[in-house]
């Protein structure tokens, strides 16, 4: 079976050249991954997608385009980035569009992967939820307060879409190699080998010689192993690039945890063939005696406004930490009393914060203020307030009394808007892997 | 035991979060010699990682050898969940440096 993967993240583009060169093997599927918990907290907890809106409407409609052309499967994971509804609405808008561009009716099949909080805090209380290392134990409270909660899907639910007869599967939050093993799956192959190509496979060409996430690469798939194929002959497959991939985000290069079960990749044998191809055996799917699935979630913690400025000037950057201390001191008190006050400084530790090494300061520094508080207006007032003290602040031996910081931009201040923090990353053990992730037909007419 | 800098001998030095909770350091070695001399020397432990860090010992998740890539993997606790408040970097993409100090065996294939 042939599996083609266009691109790393569904919007971040392709050479139409690889692409071409793909279809031209003829693909048994084609199947990309739209998502990652990488960007942070933000777009899941306030709905919005990472990607563009542009770059996702230029995928897809090549996408459609070479369904069409070969009537094969096509099956798109984690919709807009975070995988709620919200993100698979934008999906689905942007296919609505493509289809009155085209005057083409395109017949969906919708995998939503949305738990509602009431589902969670049963869960809950049935003792059904197991935190992740270092995530803390959940609370009810804590369900409550977060937004959407989306949990990742094992193959299961999207299987039965193929078994369904859809061809053109678009899901909610999804484990990332499902969408390139759920067709393998669907015809009964073995799911280590299935799972372990997803897994190189949802990040493209990443795992070749140079990698590139936006570059389109095949997996051959047989009932041993798998074999990966560049489509663009710039690129080569080496057994370390691939074994290396198997590092790529994980804490554990060996034992990789999914719905279901694990892959283990203890066995695994990476062997280079001819013309940059990596042949890889040995990978195995252990089932788990109890299905669990990841659920993620995120809260809003309030509103952020920051402001940015340089400091030039030795004497202030000598004296900065004790500066800082007291401004904030003198700020306190005419601010929210929940307002959180933080200050990045760059050129002394603005990257690693507490784990940096190095103690010398730069000869100019960078500074973003930043103000957390419970509304947008509280943290406009608190960080207008601390910039304009900073500027103005005497400290001992100033010679430069006309202002301390350096904007570079008017207006100084930012109004970030709201900020989130991940709340849920906890498994949830469930009877039914198909339970929480409904299918229905969607049709998109011109 | 001829010691010199890992910046020679390998060919990634990386950091990327692994989840939200969890920070990976990847060294990817650029020949089996230096690798195996690496391991053997253990150069590369928890202690050491968190001497580099500053951090104790047991925010120091796990160190393994992995052959089949010729790479170290190290998985540090994060210090706060990904983009929480204080946040900065939320891919964690930048947290490698310190790992660029480490001196390492020279491998035979190096001698």
């Amino acid at each position: 079976m042939k599996i083609l993967s266009p691109t790393a993240i569904l919007g971040y583009g392709f050479p139409d050249a690889s692409f071409a060169e793909g279809m031209r093997r003829r693909p048994d599927v084609l199947a990309v991954d739209g998502g990652s918990t990488d960007p942070g907290p933000y777009y899941l907890g306030s709905g919005k997608p990472f990607v563009s809106r542009a770059g996702v409407k230029q995928d897809l409609a090549r996408l459609l385009q070479g369904q069409a052309e070969l009537k094969i499967p096509l099956i798109l994971g984690t919709a807009g980035g975070s995988g709620a509804r919200v993100h698979l609405d934008w999906t689905l808008e942007i296919i609505q569009e493509i289809a009155r561009e085209q005057q083409v009716t395109y017949r969906l099949g919708v995998i939503p992967a949305d738990v509602t909080h009431d589902a969670v805090v049963q869960a809950l209380a049935e003792d059904r939820i197991l935190p992740l290392t270092n995530v803390p134990p959940l609370t009810e409270k804590v369900v409550r307060a977060s937004t959407s909660i989306v949990a990742q899907m094992g193959a299961e639910p999207v299987v039965a879409a193929l078994q369904e007869g859809f061809d053109i599967i678009i899901c909610g939050r999804c484990y990332d190699p499902v969408p390139f093993a759920a067709l393998a799956l669907s015809k009964g192959m073995d799911p280590g080998p299935a799972l372990h190509l997803g897994k190189i496979l949802e990040c493209a060409s990443i795992a070749a010689m140079p990698g590139s996430g936006s570059d389109c690469v095949m997996g051959i798939l047989d009932d041993h192993g798998f074999t990966l194929e560049s489509l663009n002959p710039e690129r080569r497959f080496t057994k370390v690039s691939v074994a290396a991939h198997s590092l790529y985000e994980k804490s554990d290069p060996l034992s990789l945890p999914g719905p279901g079960g694990v892959l283990d990749l203890s066995q695994v044998s990476y062997r280079e063939w001819d013309q940059g191809r990596v042949r890889v055996e040995g990978s195995r799917f252990v089932r788990d005696a109890k299905y669990r699935i990841k659920l993620e979630a995120a809260r809003c913690v309030g509103y952020r406004t920051i402001s940015i400025a340089g400091v030039r000037d030795p004497g202030l950057i000598a004296l900065l930490d004790e500066v800082l201390s007291k401004v904030q001191e003198q700020c306190r008190s005419r601010m929210d009393p929940q307002a959180k006050i933080h200050c990045h400084v760059y050129g002394r530790d603005g990257v690693m914060g507490p784990w940096e090494p190095e103690r010398k300061m730069a000869h100019e520094l960078g500074l973003v203020l930043e103000v957390l508080a419970p509304d947008q207006a509280a943290a406009d007032n608190g960080c207008s307030l601390l910039r304009s003290t900073l500027l103005h602040y005497g400290f001992p031996g100033r010679l430069t009394t006309a202002g301390n910081l350096a904007f570079p931009y008017s207006p100084s201040d930012i109004a970030v808007g709201a900020a989130y923090e991940f709340s849920l990353y906890h498994l949830m053990e469930i009877d039914d892997p198909c339970c929480h992730f409904p299918l229905s037909e969607r049709i998109l007419m011109p | 035991m001829t010691l010199i800098p890992v910046t020679e001998v390998a060919h990634v030095i990386r950091s990327k979060n692994a989840g939200p909770y969890e920070l990976t350091l990847d060294i990817l070695f650029k020949d089996q010699a230096t690798f195996a001399a690496t391991r053997d020397a253990c150069v590369v432990t928890p202690e050491s990682i968190a001497r580099l860090y500053g951090i104790p010992v047991t925010d120091v998740l796990k160190v393994i050898y992995y052959e089949p890539a010729l790479a170290i993997k190290i998985t540090l606790r994060r210090l706060m969940t990904s983009g929480a408040f204080g946040e900065t970097d939320v891919y964690g993409a930048q947290q490698h440096a310190p790992l660029l100090r480490l001196m390492v065996p020279a491998g035979d294939s190096c001698r």
